[in-house]
């Protein structure tokens, strides 16, 4: 077998210095009742040209989001990752190293962190950020959480504007820590909503913008109405892009920002791996969940960086810890890094108003197809209101080569927003398929 | 008259003697410090080739952004840079990295290929599941290999990580118990020798942890267990094979007295490479267990992380495991994407969209390369490779538990240290300076000075006998009062030792404009 060096005569040899009869010996432990006689029930070892051949055709039955037009997006997005990033994630020293437990042989590793935890900070408008997160939805969840440990309350309020997933995924696993999650009816833009519902038990509200239905919005007032009562604002962002060109969390008054990684750097991946981005004010720093990167010197006095403030973390504070989490997502986060520095400030607002021109002229294309346009404010992503049910249209049109967005029901079916469907245009989506897009719609 | 050298073969010239020698620039040949991209006067650049955009944004009036002060890099400067970068890591494909519970094992490329395929990689995870069959059939197959391997009923796909696995199978177990009206159980035992994240998982579900006893021969103590199981208790997690390297003898009576009093057995599975195709954790009374894709099924560890954690279940918890799943009708693969009629019980969902599919893909692919039949030789390998260290260093270390073999990891304590003045820290930085990673330290916690070396079956016998060579050299130089070789350790790494403590006074967790000359 290719992936194993050992020789028979190697093994012997080996258990010659054991000192074992045979390997048989080295399980010796099992119980007998539990030891398995030979190999399970499961197809024999293949070589490499079988198992491409086989997973080639997998691929193949799959249509990829570039083989027509293709307009999902709703917390995954498909844009253009520069042949560089892929090439450096998959040198050996970042691709097969682990944890940089060794600092003195991790730097590679630390260094990215520290760009990467940099690059979060200014992309959010926060002081701190940690060196990721599995990815958007746990990010927020964990979010959440740290908003009790900080606030010490047991409440948190959820707007109906926040991705159904990412409530769902808080509400999991929130409630599951003890808190009472409330989350607001699903509402196209309602985001104002949440400032009602705070109380003096609330530990924090959570606003997504641009929100599920694509609309952007100005929180400083929830902010500010947030922090009259003592409770924390945590904004949330699917579309890291957007980042690019819109007010940035921090900014708008944010306690706590966490965000999808995936458009920079990250390909679609079928929803993973992706990679969570979480920054927070300076001030509640020590209460963040995950690993933190953090510049110091070695014993020669030069400038080198270190996994930090452990004493959060769960191999040294066991069930005090702020969070379970260990392996999070270095290798997403280091293609994150590196596209965006490839892209700098001034390539991601370049980027980022190519991808809000692409979804005015959707837009308008849209309407001109004489659909109702419902989203008010947008970055990149609009919902629309179809004439039947949305996952009908997408049925038909998918039938005809044609992507045409998400459903608002496949996410959240009990909302009562069957006839809303959501589109998304990025720098990958060419006029034509804009055009392609709307014929097929005005003739649906 | 000087000789004309230029493209004749040149030989070296004077003392080969380069100790303490110093470049002029501060470099040390092809290793050369690096500054922060912030240090590369890129704040007007790009790398990134993009079109005239129309810069009408007035339909967002008031909410965009001042400015957004990050650097950027050509092509080649960030290449450099993270080339650079990148040669100052150590890497499986470098040397052996035992790192002990982290099963740090060859990552082959084919996986890697085959998760770019377009097929895969740019897929979306919303797009209509008719457009995504090849992708669901990958799942509904590797969780059949997932289920026969462990001889379980059930899989949850979607964790993605081992905690994240480890906190969907305790929710499992207490959506169990709620159903049951036992949720007044809010007790989860945990051996002393546990990883971190056992008790940090259950008390995050809200359960209190106790401890249980361990024995002598670093097994689970049966009558501390059998003492703690009272009406109480919701699940014990036990590591098997444990993090002492050690089989669990008594585990099928684990179950038993688990099950008797009402509880689950959660499993935690992050030492699978040990028994893969031997043993069955569904043969051993297991409810629960989560399995680190990145460990036995050699899904890249990528600096730490992206990882997959697939939770096995039992028949007792299959009804509670969390949305997505995939089910097999008639007219293809489905997507259950929420709790409802038939799936009713699911305790909720652990993240968005339906997991690491791209971890799902190279997974899959090592699982077909390797076959039942080299996944059973995988173990054995594991397994053999780890009895070899251990019985190569029992003579000059102290190994943890010398008696009888261990699974596919060799535990040492640091006994053999006393009166070296080296400790364990000292010892595993000095195998720096040898070209090895350190293995795991001071864990488990049970064990003094803890060594745990986990070579993995990738290692030929070779490497195995290089690695054991460098390690009896340095432990007969400790034993010689050599003390600076370690206490200044390393000392040929791209830096030398770093001074955590510094960090964590004074944290510095960003670059900030008026830290740049420095």
């Amino acid at each position: 077998m290719r992936y194993l060096p050992l020789t028979p005569d190697d093994r012997a040899q080996m258990l010659g210095v054991i000192g074992a009869p045979d390997v048989d010996a080295l399980f010796a432990d099992v119980p007998k009742a539990a030891r398995l006689p030979g190999p399970v029930d499961l197809p024999l070892h293949a070589g490499e040209l079988e198992v491409e051949r086989e997973l080639s055709q997998l691929a193949a039955r799959n249509r990829a989001a570039g083989a027509g037009p293709f307009f999902c997006g709703a917390g995954a997005y498909r844009h253009h990752v520069p042949a560089t990033v892929d090439h450096i994630i998959q040198r050996s020293e970042f691709l097969t190293s682990y944890t940089p437990y060794q600092p003195e042989i991790a730097q590679g590793t630390l260094q990215v962190l520290f760009e990467f935890q940099s690059q979060v900070a200014a992309l959010t408008g926060l002081e701190v950020a940690n060196a990721s997160m599995y990815d958007g939805s746990t990010a927020c969840a964990e979010a959440v959480m740290m908003a009790q440990r900080v606030t010490r309350r047991e409440k948190a309020i959820l707007s109906g504007g926040l991705h159904p997933h990412y409530a769902a995924t808080t509400q999991t696993i929130a409630h599951a820590e003890g808190m009472e999650i409330v989350r607001q009816k699903a509402a196209i833009d309602a985001e104002a909503a949440v400032i009602d519902a705070i109380d003096e038990h609330t530990a924090c509200v959570v606003v997504q913008t641009p929100n599920i239905f694509g609309v952007v919005t100005d929180v400083t007032k929830i902010a500010e109405a947030a922090h009259a009562k003592g409770a924390l604002l945590i904004v949330v962002t699917t579309e890291a892009v957007s980042f690019g060109l819109l007010k940035s969390p921090g900014e708008m008054g944010a306690d706590i920002a966490v965000a999808e990684g995936q458009s920079i750097g990250n390909a679609l991946n079928y929803g993973g791996p992706y990679v969570g981005l979480f920054a927070c004010r300076e001030k509640l720093m020590r209460q963040m969940p995950g690993r933190l990167c953090g510049e110091t010197v070695d014993a020669d006095g030069r400038r080198g960086y270190v996994l930090t403030l452990s004493t959060r973390e769960q191999h040294i504070r066991r069930e005090k810890a702020t969070s379970n989490i260990c392996t999070n997502s270095g290798l997403c986060a280091l293609a994150f890094t590196i596209h965006m520095t490839l892209l700098g400030g001034v390539g991601l607002t370049q980027l980022a108003k190519i991808n809000h021109a692409k979804a005015r002229e959707l837009k308008a294309a849209v309407e001109g197809a004489g659909l109702e346009v419902l989203t008010p404010r947008f970055f990149n992503e609009i919902a629309v209101r179809t004439k039947g049910p949305a996952a009908k249209l997408v049925d038909v049109l998918v039938g005809q080569g044609i992507v045409a967005g998400v459903p608002y029901s496949r996410l959240d079916p009990h909302a009562g927003l069957d006839d809303v469907l959501l589109l998304c245009a990025t720098e990958t989506t060419t006029s034509d398929d804009i055009a392609a897009l709307a014929a097929a719609l005005k003739a649906a | 008259m000087t000789m004309q050298n230029v493209g004749r073969p040149t030989r070296p010239e004077g003392s080969t003697e380069s100790v303490g020698f110093q470049s002029l620039t501060g470099g040390r040949g092809l290793v050369q410090d690096e500054p922060l991209i912030f240090e590369l006067d890129g704040w007007k650049k790009t790398g990134v080739d993009l079109p005239e955009a129309s810069a009408d944004a007035s339909d967002l009036a008031g909410l965009t952004r001042a400015d957004l002060p990050l650097p950027g890099l050509s092509e080649p400067e960030a290449m450099r840079h993270y080339v650079r970068l990148s040669q100052k890591n150590h890497a499986i494909d470098l040397a052996l990295y035992p790192l002990g519970s982290c099963t740090m094992k060859h990552n082959p490329r084919l996986n890697e290929k085959a998760a770019r395929m377009a097929g895969f990689a740019d897929l979306h995870p919303l797009a209509p599941v008719s457009t995504t069959q090849g992708a669901l059939e990958l799942m509904d197959r590797l969780a059949h290999w997932l289920k026969t391997l462990t001889g379980m009923p059930a899989v949850a796909l979607s964790p993605k990580a081992g905690a994240h696995g480890e906190l969907c199978g305790l929710l499992c177990i207490k959506a169990a118990h709620e159903a049951k009206g036992q949720g007044h159980r809010r007790t989860v035992l945990v051996p002393t020798s546990a990883h971190g994240t056992n008790p940090a998982t259950a008390a995050f579900v809200g359960y209190s942890v106790q401890e249980i006893a361990q024995t002598e021969d670093g097994r689970v103590d049966l009558a501390d267990l059998e003492s703690k199981l009272g009406p109480d208790v919701a699940a014990i997690m036990v590591t098997n094979p444990n993090t002492c390297g050690l089989f669990e003898r008594d585990v099928i009576d684990i179950a038993k007295l688990t099950h008797a009093a009402g509880a689950y057995f959660y499993c935690d599975g992050a030492n699978f490479n040990a028994i893969v195709g031997r043993v069955r954790p569904g043969d051993l009374g297991v409810d629960a267990m989560h399995i680190n894709l990145h460990k036995t099924f050699s899904t890249p560890h990528g600096g730490g992380g992206p990882g997959a954690g697939p939770v096995v279940l039992s028949e007792a918890l299959a009804a509670y495991a969390p949305a997505p799943w995939v089910v097999s009708a008639a007219d293809g693969f489905q997507l259950v994407e929420e709790a409802k009629d038939q799936a009713a019980a699911a305790f909720g969902r652990m993240s968005a969209f339906h997991g690491q599919m791209g971890m799902f893909v190279r997974a899959y692919a090592y699982m077909r390369s390797h076959g039942s039949d080299g996944l059973r030789q995988v173990a054995e390998d594991a397994v053999l490779n780890a009895n070899y260290v251990k019985a190569r260093l029992s003579d000059v270390m102290t190994p943890a538990f010398p008696d009888g073999p261990c699974m596919h990891e060799a535990l040492f304590d640091d006994a053999w240290l006393d009166g070296t003045g080296v400790t364990t820290l000292d010892f595993a930085k000095a195998m720096i300076d040898e070209g090895f990673h350190p293995m795991t330290m001071y864990f488990p916690l049970v064990v003094h000075g803890a060594m745990l070396i986990e070579p993995t079956e990738t290692e030929s016998k070779r490497e195995l006998d290089r690695f054991c060579e460098a390690l009896r050299a340095l432990a007969a130089t400790a034993k010689l009062g050599e003390i600076d070789r370690f206490k200044g350790a390393p000392h040929l790494a791209p830096l030398r030792r770093l001074d955590e403590t510094l960090a964590a006074r004074k944290p510095k967790l960003t670059w900030k404009p008026e830290s740049a000359t420095s």
